[in-house]
């Protein structure tokens, strides 16, 4: 979680002037350029669930995943320079924040349309069953994504085939700059789910015993061949939409309720009334910047692709000659 | 050699390829019972309902999960059942198969073939009758394959199952019940076109089953003295541009026939660059812009029939 916090602070404050948006001006300055979507407050659900996840086990995430990733044992360093687009990313540079991957930790991708990932990962499990893999896949969306036809198209399809996925709707409150509560009928996800037959558990998403707890349970049940299993996690979007987004089309009494309710916070204390030391917390505090200040001086030098590389890895029938 | 319908010669390539590869799986609705043109007949018998799946009509999850089992170590084929509800996938298609690869900068392949067959299908009317093969045309990162006889159907299908890009394939569906020889052994490869005919007055280029009507067209021809050359392009992306433009610049003459809307259609790419590389003379020939009615004289209107290629030669040769 402190690595999170750190990995989204730094990369907002690299962000400024990066995209054109919600009233913003681009800069030269900025170093994270394009719409950064920030999981900050957001970090217990990443970490509570992607503990109980294996190297081998798949992950689908949305176009807010920086935690996703961090969480499932990305390199950090190589994640920066992905935002930094630098040839050293992840992607070499042809994704960035939003497309950020590391298929090498089974993290098969952040995406940038709302639901996108839910087809991908019950393909991905019904590949695994298909070929006897004891693995599992851990499908994050948020919220506004129940909205999307393919959220009912992929739970009915992984109950109907019994596949190993857990569904995890992180729920931040917020589809963009619209409330989901506003535009989103009937009980949610955890409904939704239990309608499709697909056994759901609701958490509180900013405890992260809570959220370990239920994931850990729901993912016994999904490796014990039960079928798929969704988890309903709420917590709260900290920041706007994207990074530039100040998102004052939130009531700001209860967005300042909101925000008191850290994800982090609640972690340390339940740490410290159980007897840890503060001392730790502050020593792992700034483990987790230094790794990410670490990470920041690496991308700052690395270089750009070289143009050429726009030419590769778009398909290989007739590559080099067609374009 | 055997006799095979086109539908046959698609079956067999496909048992032949998930009999060598048992990463090769079907998934699509109906496709069990042997697809609704018998595509599939008999394939699930054979290598039972796990390999040959019969899914919910999710064209999303259908294409979707066709990506993610790709990234998971499968190779797919993915039923659509006709071009028409493919519209229903197109994220799953555009955003995510053609997509993955670059975006994330190599570090998976997506090989998968999907299925959308194209074309009029009589009396279909409006939503079961288009042809979208210059949508997909315009994509980078997918191959579009549009075979018009069942040896390029069972060539092509099988070269596409092998070429590890995910591939856009496009049968058409009033060419299901056509029968020929099919040699063994695979010779169309893809990006090839095929010379059905030579000629020298000038060079005709079509694909799918618009492909047959214009060798009506060049047999009429023939008997009113003219020499057509026809080509066959039948793979649209990557497309022959060399065997064109050779024969074009040899004919001096080119006309480009498509059952598709004129109208930004695949044939206008194909003008276009054959003009920047040869400077002949172009005509270009398509469905008027209108939505395929369902009566027989509103359907006949969006038809492009031999009489009208024919005419469209003579008129190139004024």
């Amino acid at each position: 979680m402190l690595r999170i916090r750190a990995f989204e602070d730094a990369a907002e404050h690299l962000s400024q002037g990066g995209v054109s948006a919600f009233g913003a001006a681009t800069g030269q300055a900025a170093r994270v350029r394009g719409p950064l979507h920030l999981s900050t407050g957001q970090e217990a659900v990443a970490a509570g669930v992607c503990h109980h996840l294996q190297r081998g086990d798949l992950l689908t995430s949305t176009h807010r995943g920086h935690g996703h990733t961090l969480a499932k044992g990305a390199d950090t360093t190589r994640m920066m320079c992905e935002l930094f687009g630098r040839a050293t990313g992840s992607n070499g540079g042809k994704g960035g924040s939003m497309h950020i991957a590391d298929f090498s930790v089974g993290m098969l991708g952040a995406n940038g349309v709302v639901a996108a990932g839910l087809p991908i990962a019950v393909g991905a499990a019904h590949a695994l069953k298909l070929r006897g893999a004891p693995k599992v896949v851990a499908c994050f969306f948020g919220d506004g994504a129940i909205n999307r036809g393919p959220f009912l198209e992929a739970l009915n399809w992984a109950a109907a085939y019994a596949l190993p996925v857990l569904f995890v709707c992180e729920d931040n409150r917020w589809s963009a700059t619209t409330a989901t509560a506003a535009t989103t009928a009937g009980e949610g996800a955890a409904a939704r789910a239990a309608a499709l037959g697909v056994p759901a558990e609701s958490v509180d998403g900013n405890d992260v015993e809570a959220v370990c707890d239920a994931a850990g349970r729901l993912l016994q049940q999904v490796r014990n061949g039960q079928g798929p299993r969704l988890l309903h996690a709420l917590t709260y979007r900290v920041k706007g939409h994207v990074s530039v987004d100040p998102a004052q089309y939130r009531d700001a009494e209860a967005h300042a309720a909101a925000v008191q309710d850290d994800p982090i916070e609640r972690a340390a204390a339940r740490w410290r009334a159980l007897g840890g030391s503060g001392r730790t917390l502050q020593v792992l505090a700034e483990q987790a910047r230094t790794e990410i200040d670490a990470a920041r001086q690496v991308a700052e030098a690395a270089p750009w692709p070289e143009a050429q590389a726009a030419f590769e890895d778009v398909m290989d029938t007739g590559a080099g000659r067609w374009f | 050699m055997s006799t095979l319908t086109y539908a046959q010669a698609a079956a067999t390539a496909l048992a032949d390829a998930m009999q060598a590869d048992e990463r090769v799986v079907v998934l699509g609705e109906d496709v069990g019972r042997g697809g609704i043109f018998g595509q599939y007949a008999g394939l699930q018998q054979r290598f039972g309902a796990n390999r040959v799946i019969d899914t919910p009509i999710s064209e999303a999850t259908i294409m979707g999960a066709g990506v993610g089992m790709a990234l998971a170590g499968c190779r797919p084929v993915v039923e659509m059942r006709v071009v028409d509800f493919a519209l229903c996938a197109m994220d799953e298609i555009v955003n995510q198969a053609a997509k993955n690869r670059f975006m994330f900068g190599g570090q998976g392949r997506v090989p998968l073939v999907a299925r959308m067959p194209i074309g009029m299908w009589s009396a279909s009317a409006a939503q079961h009758s288009q042809s979208f093969e210059a949508w997909f045309a315009h994509l980078p990162g997918v191959v579009v394959v549009c075979p018009s006889t069942p040896q390029d159907n069972h060539d092509l299908l099988r070269a596409a199952l092998d070429c590890g890009d995910p591939v856009v394939y496009m049968e058409h569906k009033e060419l299901w019940p056509m029968s020929a020889e099919v040699r063994p052994g695979l010779q169309a490869r893809l990006g090839e076109a095929r010379r059905w005919r030579e000629g020298h007055d000038l060079t005709i280029v079509s694909w799918s089953r618009q492909m047959h009507w214009a060798a009506d067209a060049a047999e009429t021809l023939a008997h009113q003295g003219v020499s057509a050359e026809l080509i066959d392009l039948r793979t649209l992306w990557p497309w022959d541009r060399d065997a064109v433009c050779a024969s074009a610049a040899r004919t001096g003459r080119l006309l480009v026939v498509h059952e598709a809307v004129q109208a930004a259609g695949f044939g206008a790419e194909v003008a276009a660059t054959v003009a920047e590389a040869t400077g002949c003379r172009i005509r270009r020939l398509g469905a008027p812009r209108i939505p395929v009615g369902y009566a027989p004289t509103l359907e006949e209107a969006a038809r492009v029939r031999p009489a009208a290629i024919v005419a469209a030669a003579l008129e190139l040769l004024k």
